[in-house]
């Protein structure tokens, strides 16, 4: 029988032929990492371990500080002085602020990732790396640990739902609205324990950082894994990279999915999520009388320099509106470096937007741009949740980063196509 | 461990920021952690429910991040076991690991009001609702999970690998 790409690359890391959904593996990994909020509990997991001594290879794992940093109170950075004292005896890399990223946008940059490899993350979004043709998904810190010693985890294999979209996607539509506007389809919970797959000519016309934002979010479906067969465009993204090569895998045509659903995206509007879930997909101009009081633009869902063009094409030569907020957040310190080059940091700052050094901050209520009760927000991020971003009666809606600049310049939502 | 106590009902898609907001999370210590356990779904829960007491909640319990301080939160306030009719996968891996007793069944969590009396024997997989006289099958764990819980967590499956590798 054939095998999907997921079942391909699980069977080559347990050292088998061939294994399919339902079965349990113990897989090897090629990269284990966390942020500062996971990996504490993982060290300190670690430490009440007999027999554990050193991690199983201090090149595959990384610890990235990302959520609270730089550090936004005395306990964080408690937290983050632990950390780097500990992983200092281990050998293990750590990224700080001024060096570091939001994880799922830095890896990628240093070249960790390749085709067919098996990525663990300390986070739920680690299956953004999928787009680059990995498994990659999100575990909790003591499934870090265990694989930090061992090398291994042990894995169920999923079975995989098929996401085929056809057409081509309209101007100011993107991976994440392809991506909101699936989940407004299958909801939050239509792709528990299951790989998504996506492919089909829409697919293939999007950049990698689209694709980046899709595999993102399949966490959001309740997925385990978001999966692309990686093509021209991957390996160009990853050629000057530095990292290996490695294996490029497809479904075979007799592969067996749970099911197969097919979009067509030749008409898709941009998709705004409402309040408080991301399946709450709505087109832009069934939102357009939502006043916002702030916009944020980055995270690990756009944050790459592909989502600050767009935004900044809505931006330039425009400032936002005089009673809303807007924060951009460069998804890492390279993203940050060539924004500068390219001048759309510029672009931002003559908007009147505030312009922060890479951090989640916002995104969990951390610092940055917290909410107020009754404060609405529209955000480029994945999860509007109650009381994600502050205050548990403040609202937040979720965009790419074109409605969010063209919302930051009109002040309530509208769709860049009103502004530019 | 004993298993019975009073129902608390949530209804679904209940996340881990519900569960323990990230506001709080810039410390993984449990006993700090445990006054804010479901506090953006019910900000009075703490004060209410008791030692022992279980919470049932309908599907997709535990979506959203991966933060193992989510189960770690709920088993340090003192509930002795999730009963869902579902459970997002990171949420079930977690509670597993730490040995934060989860059981899932449909039909259960539909005969279950909030405030039955609730038993659950783990070993039998039955959950019986003292209040309304009934009892109920639990959904079994797959072998390989009950071997690690067998074995006590996944600490202890990691240190058997560690001993043979050695
Ligand atoms: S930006 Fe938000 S969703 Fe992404 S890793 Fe940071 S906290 Fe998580």
């Amino acid at each position: 029988m054939g095998m999907t790409i997921t079942e391909k690359i699980l069977a080559a890391h347990s050292g088998r032929d061939e294994v399919y959904a339902g079965e349990f593996v113990t897989a090897k990994v090629d990269l284990v990492f966390a942020n500062e909020l996971s990996g504490i509990v993982t060290l300190r997991v670690l430490r009440e371990w007999e027999g554990f001594e050193r991690v199983f290879d201090p090149e595959k794992v990384v610890f990235v500080f990302d959520h609270f940093t730089p550090n936004k109170d005395i306990s964080t950075a408690m937290i983050v002085k632990e950390l780097k004292a500990e992983l200092d005896q281990y050998g293990i890399t750590y990224y700080e602020s001024g060096r570091n990223g939001i994880e799922h946008v830095l890896l990628p940059e240093l070249g960790l990732i390749a085709p067919g490899d098996l990525i663990l993350g300390g986070d739920s979004h680690s299956c953004t790396h999928g787009a680059l043709g990995a498994f990659a998904t999100g575990v909790g810190s003591t499934d870090i640990a265990a694989a930090m010693a061992l090398g291994e985890t042990w894995l169920k294999v999923p079975t995989t739902l098929k996401l085929v979209y056809r057409g081509q996607p309209p101007k100011w539509v993107g991976g994440k609205d392809l991506i909101l506007h699936t989940l407004g389809k299958i909801s939050v919970s239509g792709a528990l324990y299951q790989a998504m797959e996506f492919s089909g000519e829409a697919i293939d016309a999007l950049t990698v950082f689209d694709r980046l934002t899709m595999a993102n979010m399949a966490i959001e479906g309740g997925g385990k894994a978001g999966i692309f067969a990686a093509d021209e465009k991957t390996l160009e993204f990853l050629a000057d990279k530095g990292g290996r090569e490695g294996v490029v895998y497809h479904s075979d045509p007799d592969a067996e999915f749970s099911d197969v659903i097919e979009f067509d995206v030749s008409d898709l509007e941009p998709q705004v999520a409402f309040p408080y879930l991301p399946e709450n997909a709505r087109s832009v101009s069934e939102a357009s009388d939502v006043k916002i009081d702030q916009v944020v633009i980055g995270f690990c869902t756009n944050g790459s320099l592909h989502d600050l063009r767009q935004a900044a094409k809505v931006l330039e030569g425009r400032k936002i509106h005089p009673s809303t907020r807007a924060v951009v957040i460069p998804g890492s310190q390279n993203v940050y470096k060539q924004a500068l080059k390219e001048g759309l940091i510029a672009t931002f700052i003559e908007a009147d937007c505030a312009v922060s050094t890479p951090t989640c901050g916002p995104c969990i209520g951390g610092h940055m741009g917290v909410l107020a009760a009754g404060e609405k927000c529209l955000s480029t991020s994945n999860r509007n949740f109650v009381g994600r971003m502050g205050h548990t009666e403040s609202e937040i809606y979720l965009a790419n980063p074109a409605v969010a600049a063209a919302t930051a310049v009109a002040g309530h939502i509208v769709s860049p196509e009103e502004v530019v | 461990m004993q298993i019975k106590g009073k129902a608390w009902k949530f209804g679904k898609n209940i996340d881990t920021d519900a569960i323990i907001p990230a506001r709080y999370c810039n410390t993984a210590d449990p006993e700090k952690l445990a006054p804010h356990c479901l506090e953006d779904a019910d900000p009075d829960f703490v004060k209410k429910m008791s030692a022992g007491d279980i919470v049932v909640a309908d599907e997709n319990f535990g979506c959203g991040s991966s933060r193992e301080v989510a189960p770690i939160t709920i088993k340090a306030a003192g509930i002795s076991a999730v009963v869902a009719k579902s459970f997002a996968r990171i949420f079930f891996r977690n509670s597993i690991n730490i040995g934060m007793p989860i059981f899932e069944s449909e039909e259960a969590v539909y005969s279950i009001d909030e405030g039955d009396e609730i038993s659950i024997d783990p070993t039998a997989g039955v959950l019986t609702n003292h209040t309304k006289n009934t009892t109920h099958q639990l959904e079994p764990f797959p072998e390989f999970l009950q071997d690690i819980i067998s074995l006590g967590g996944l600490r202890y499956w990691v240190e058997e690998r560690l001993k043979s590798a050695a």
